[in-house]
């Protein structure tokens, strides 16, 4: 059996291995295709939907699909581009994204996100939703204000660190992270080392005494749009 | 023929967007060579002289004033543009939305810290607008054409906005101008 699957992404010929899924062999071929749940380290959740790519003309998660020989995928294209705008915009007006005093503003996923599919304002009228914050942590505080259920928390909690100290609670737009301790963060074991404190795409969980470090102007995405790393292999 | 006019107002906001108006800097003498300035604090007419090709809000709606205001600026302007954050998604005055309104009001007039009120009285007067019971993004109440965001937006992506929607070109903001905060 050959050792490579040869398969396309918007016409462009791409050379993946068994295995791979379609983000982890567009990744490799400098093609980006936008995500917010996924994140290389952790095992892909499959939360967000932001990846959804067509495959073979049916709707299929990026990060979670394996490739497979001869498969045609569609990425850039005019209805997913709005299809994500829809699930950015959503994720913004379900919780209170005011980024003007987050500590994550430049460094955040969902803004750059919402910033490379040229987002100006939301299109959904907002929830306003009323969701906690959780400082009572020594090192680190939670804003579930910002939270996008993209799960990474969950998994680096208890594949990395083995401390299951986040899951989801409640279902639907009741859907929330809620710590494994009767009360608040501090009750669990946690640790500001932890992989768990440094995974949030967001500005949810948060270091104490780290925020504004960088000035304005140089944070990760002031300059260039997302994925722009990933694209750059392929110039 | 007479030059396009240009209306501003600021609802519940601090002011900071009519400030980073004037961060055009020199570039307002070109502003004023191709529009004239309407309604609007920064030249203080207080009543529309005629139609505007151009509206500018900055802030939310808080008090019903501010949707009179808001509803009088759609009627007289082709274009509204919400200017900043809180004319898009209520910013910092949004905060309040979570808190049922006679909390906010027993707070600042009654129970805040800094408070010295002996005869217990939250303001009433009728020449006061009633506050609404939480604050409204502009798109909420009116139409709006184009959203400019940004705590406040800076002077370029204003300036870039006007200078295209005045010449009839398409809005293709540059990445590096489009911010949130
Ligand atoms: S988490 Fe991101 S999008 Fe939300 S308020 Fe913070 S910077 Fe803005
Ligand atoms: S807290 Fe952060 S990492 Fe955890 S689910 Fe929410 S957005 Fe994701
Ligand atoms: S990145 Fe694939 S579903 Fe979120």
């Amino acid at each position: 059996m050959s050792n490579e699957i040869t398969f396309s992404i918007d016409g462009t010929i791409v050379k993946g291995k068994p295995g791979q899924t379609i983000m982890q062999a567009a990744d490799e071929a400098g093609i980006y295709i936008p995500r917010l749940c996924y994140l290389p380290e952790l095992t892909p959740h499959g939360s967000c939907r932001v990846c959804t790519v067509i495959v073979n003309g049916k709707p299929q998660t990026a990060c979670t699909q394996p490739i497979t020989e001869g498969m045609i995928v569609e990425n850039d294209t005019p209805e997913l581009k709005e299809h994500r705008r829809n699930l950015v915009d959503m994720m913004f007006i379900e919780g209170n994204h005011f980024c003007m005093f987050c500590e994550r503003s430049g460094n955040c996923e969902l803004q750059a996100m919402a910033y490379r599919l040229g987002i100006l304002a939301p299109k959904f009228p907002f929830f306003f939703p009323d969701k906690a914050v959780d400082s009572s942590h020594k090192d680190i505080f939670l804003d579930l204000n910002r939270c996008i259920l993209c799960g990474r928390c969950v998994n680096a909690s208890n594949d990395i660190d083995k401390k299951g100290a986040f899951g989801f609670v409640g279902r639907g737009i009741h859907k929330k992270i809620a710590v494994n301790s009767e009360k608040n963060l501090k009750d669990t074991n946690m640790a500001v080392t932890d992989k768990a404190a440094s995974v949030c795409p967001v500005g949810t969980i948060n270091k104490k005494g780290t925020a504004f470090a960088t000035p304005y102007g140089q944070r990760m995405y002031d300059e260039k749009p997302i994925g722009s790393d990933i694209e750059a292999k392929n110039k | 023929m007479a030059k396009p006019k240009i209306a501003t107002a600021s609802l519940a906001g601090c002011f900071g967007c009519h400030m980073s108006i004037l961060d055009i800097d020199e570039r307002i003498l070109q502003l004023i060579e191709i529009v004239d300035f309407d309604k609007s604090p920064i030249d203080d007419i207080k009543k529309f002289t005629g139609q505007c090709a151009v509206g500018l809000i900055e802030g939310g709606c808080a008090n019903e004033e501010n949707v009179h205001v808001l509803q009088d600026f759609r009627r007289h302007c082709d274009i509204l543009i919400a200017v900043g954050d809180c004319a898009i998604n209520g910013d910092i005055p949004a905060l309040r939305n979570n808190i049922p309104l006679k909390e906010c009001l027993d707070e600042a007039y009654l129970n805040g810290p800094s408070v010295f009120n002996p005869e217990k009285i939250i303001p009433n007067d009728k020449e006061l607008p009633l506050c609404l019971d939480r604050v409204y993004p502009c798109s909420e109440v009116v139409k709006i054409d184009y959203s400019l965001p940004g705590c406040p937006p800076n002077a370029e992506i204003i300036w870039q906005a006007l200078v295209a929607i005045l010449n009839n070109k398409p809005l293709d903001l540059p990445y590096e101008i489009i911010k949130y905060d």
